[in-house]
């Protein structure tokens, strides 16, 4: 400790030399900086501002951003209307929407991922078992072969199930998931081996040694996961676009279908408000949990 | 029962224990059938020929079938072809070598320059916002957002950047003095540019959190005696920073590599109207001659390049990461 302060100020001398140099680096890192946030910064800006131009006052030259008629919702409206956007009530029960649609796949995927998840990982953490190293490496291929790859094949059997334009289509193949077996192998590998040991002891049952031992300490994991996993699937679109015709179109594919729309020709306004409905709710909990979401996608990329 | 076995090792390995495999259970039940069983029967399903959208009638004349020298059979299938398809790819005068030939090309000139630049860009905003300024968790959160947005509404508003006349892209393009060709996606060149500029902005914050995450693990002291050497901010960065960081360096690359291979929704909006393929990647070509084209056979058979790209590629990593952990 002594010897670093004391070192310091030997040092300091030479710093104060290239002190006026340093600044000019500083200064020009961070306009760099800003330049930079900015440039990344604009199309969502763009996005937003053009969400609230009225859909009858197009685009044109040197006027890309605030309409001379003010700010409106009408464009909000117009989407609203044109696409089945959000449920309503039909015969006394809610019609299938876009976001009823993606919050079911998304929502089913991620409850029986956190359990088939949590399971494997604690059975190649907690048990011995003849075959384990090779179930562990066939689950792997998994991370070597992404599902969004097998496309084609998949789209065979998910027909040949009968499961064709149905959320649980969407859904299925990611209920197994080599990342987050993984991912929380890594974590129960952290919990000491003496706490499971004394639970032994105690004759605690496999599913209490899980829920009492396991699971406590590694839960920020398990949401890390949870995160990454919603993310992906709800931003998800090849697959979905695949494997549904009509009923079950997602958010993503309600996007691309309003772009292609003949009759709304360059409205950005109404594209752009599209946009913004669909993105609100994982941008709005981003921008909430912000230091959570970026730590959980750095566990995404596990060591 | 099983808890006290559970203290005795030996015991335990005994009789066998049929919980864990329970537990397993479901979890490989579904990669077994999405992605084993997918990865073997499409190894199978290569090797037909199968047209289910032309008409069941014979063909007099040679049609170009792989495979199928003789005439007279049905066009639209099925019929075993063997490995026509392969051969086909590799001989770029048949139809689907040109195209083959063409995805390819399109796939490794994405790869090689998104790649790199993503990286790049990467580990330049991670050094910028690796500061204690109060301002940059803004910085921050406007290089990451666009992680959180589908790729397809990436591409949706970037549509409108390279829009001619007045998309911010081209009017910024030409403030810059350049006087080209103003429609991105309608032409073959720029159509493949379009899509590697939204990959670059949509996946650089993404991948600068693990530099991040990277810098912020990298010990200090090396740092301050450095500083004692009166090492410039240069030399610290080529000589300590970017040596250290050299297994993140290759993860990165890891991820930023599976990423443009999987990721081509930015195409269904961008590029989907070159209706010949012009600027096609592998994945997308794979999706337009199935679903699109009904061409199954052919759509199968890359299925399978991809896989061995893939698993090359994996192999390949597996083995280096291995030989540098090996020299450390």
């Amino acid at each position: 400790m002594n010897n670093s302060v004391t070192t310091a100020t030997s040092a300091s001398r030479t710093a104060q030399l290239s002190w006026s140099r340093a600044r000019w680096g500083i200064w020009f890192v961070n306009g760099l900086t800003i330049l930079l946030a900015i440039m990344w910064a604009v199309p969502i800006i763009w996005t937003i501002i053009v969400s609230f131009r009225p859909p009858s006052d197009p685009l044109g030259q040197n006027d890309v951003w605030f309409s001379k008629d003010g700010v409106t919702l009408e464009s909000y409206q117009r989407a609203v209307d044109l696409a089945p956007f959000f449920p309503h009530v039909e015969d006394g029960r809610l019609s299938r929407s876009y976001y009823g649609n993606t919050l079911e796949y998304v929502l089913m995927t991620l409850a029986v991922q956190l359990v088939t998840v949590t399971l494997a990982a604690f059975a190649f953490v907690q048990y011995q078992f003849p075959g384990k190293r090779l179930l562990f490496y066939l689950i792997l291929i998994q991370l070597m072969i992404p599902t969004a790859i097998l496309l084609v094949p998949n789209f065979t059997i998910i027909s040949q199930l009968g499961l064709y334009d149905t959320t649980l289509a969407i859904a299925i193949p990611y209920f197994g998931s080599a990342f987050g077996t993984f991912l929380m192998r890594q974590a129960f590998l952290e919990v000491p081996r003496e706490l499971v040991e004394s639970a032994e002891i105690d004759g605690a049952r496999w599913y209490q040694l899980l829920w009492n031992i396991y699971l406590p300490p590694t839960r920020a994991t398990l949401v890390a996961f949870g995160m990454v996993s919603v993310s992906f699937h709800w931003n998800s679109l090849l697959w979905p676009l695949v494997v549904t015709s009509d009923q079950s179109r997602p958010l993503t594919m309600g996007l691309l279908r309003f772009t292609q729309l003949t009759d709304i020709g360059a409205q950005w306004s109404l594209i752009m408000a599209a946009t913004l409905i669909i993105v609100a709710p994982l941008f709005i909990l981003f921008l909430v949990f912000q230091r959570q979401f970026i730590q959980s996608f750095i566990n995404s990329g596990f060591k | 029962m099983t808890t006290a076995a559970g203290t005795h090792p030996l015991n335990r390995r005994k009789k066998i224990n049929l919980l864990p495999y329970l537990l397993i259970l479901p979890t490989f039940v579904f990669i077994a059938l999405f992605t084993i069983y997918p990865t073997f029967s499409v190894l199978q399903s290569s090797q037909e020929y199968y047209h289910p959208n032309r008409p069941n009638r014979t063909q007099e004349t040679d049609l170009n079938l792989p495979g199928i020298e003789e005439a007279s059979r049905s066009i639209r299938g099925p019929h075993d072809v063997g490995l026509a398809y392969f051969r086909a790819m590799l001989d770029p005068s048949s139809p689907e070598g040109e195209v083959f030939f063409q995805v390819m090309g399109n796939t490794i000139i994405y790869t090689v320059i998104t790649v790199p630049v993503t990286m790049l860009l990467a580990f330049v905003f991670a050094v910028m916002v690796n500061r204690s300024l109060r301002w940059i968790g803004l910085a921050r959160v406007a290089f990451f957002y666009p992680t959180m947005l589908p790729l397809v509404s990436a591409a949706t508003i970037w549509l409108f950047f390279f829009t001619p006349d007045y998309g911010l892209w081209n009017v910024a393009l030409k403030a810059l003095g350049y006087s080209g060709p103003q429609n991105w996606i309608i032409n073959r060149s720029l159509g493949l540019w379009a899509l590697m500029i939204v990959s670059i902005w949509k996946n650089a914050g993404y991948l600068m959190i693990f530099y991040l995450a990277g810098l912020q693990g990298l010990p200090q002291d090396v740092y301050e005696a450095a500083d004692l050497d009166g090492a410039g901010w240069l030399t610290k960065m080529f000589r300590i920073t970017l040596p250290l960081l050299r297994r993140t360096t290759l993860f990165v690359s890891v991820i930023a590599i599976i990423t443009s291979f999987q990721n081509v929704d930015h195409a269904f909006v961008l590029t989907n109207e070159l209706v010949t393929g012009e600027a096609d990647l592998l994945l997308y070509e794979i999706y337009k001659q199935r679903f699109v084209l009904g061409n199954y056979g052919f759509a199968n058979a890359l299925t399978v390049v991809m896989i061995v790209v893939l698993l090359v590629f994996t192999m390949t990593n597996f083995y280096l990461s291995e030989r540098r952990s090996d020299e450390q």
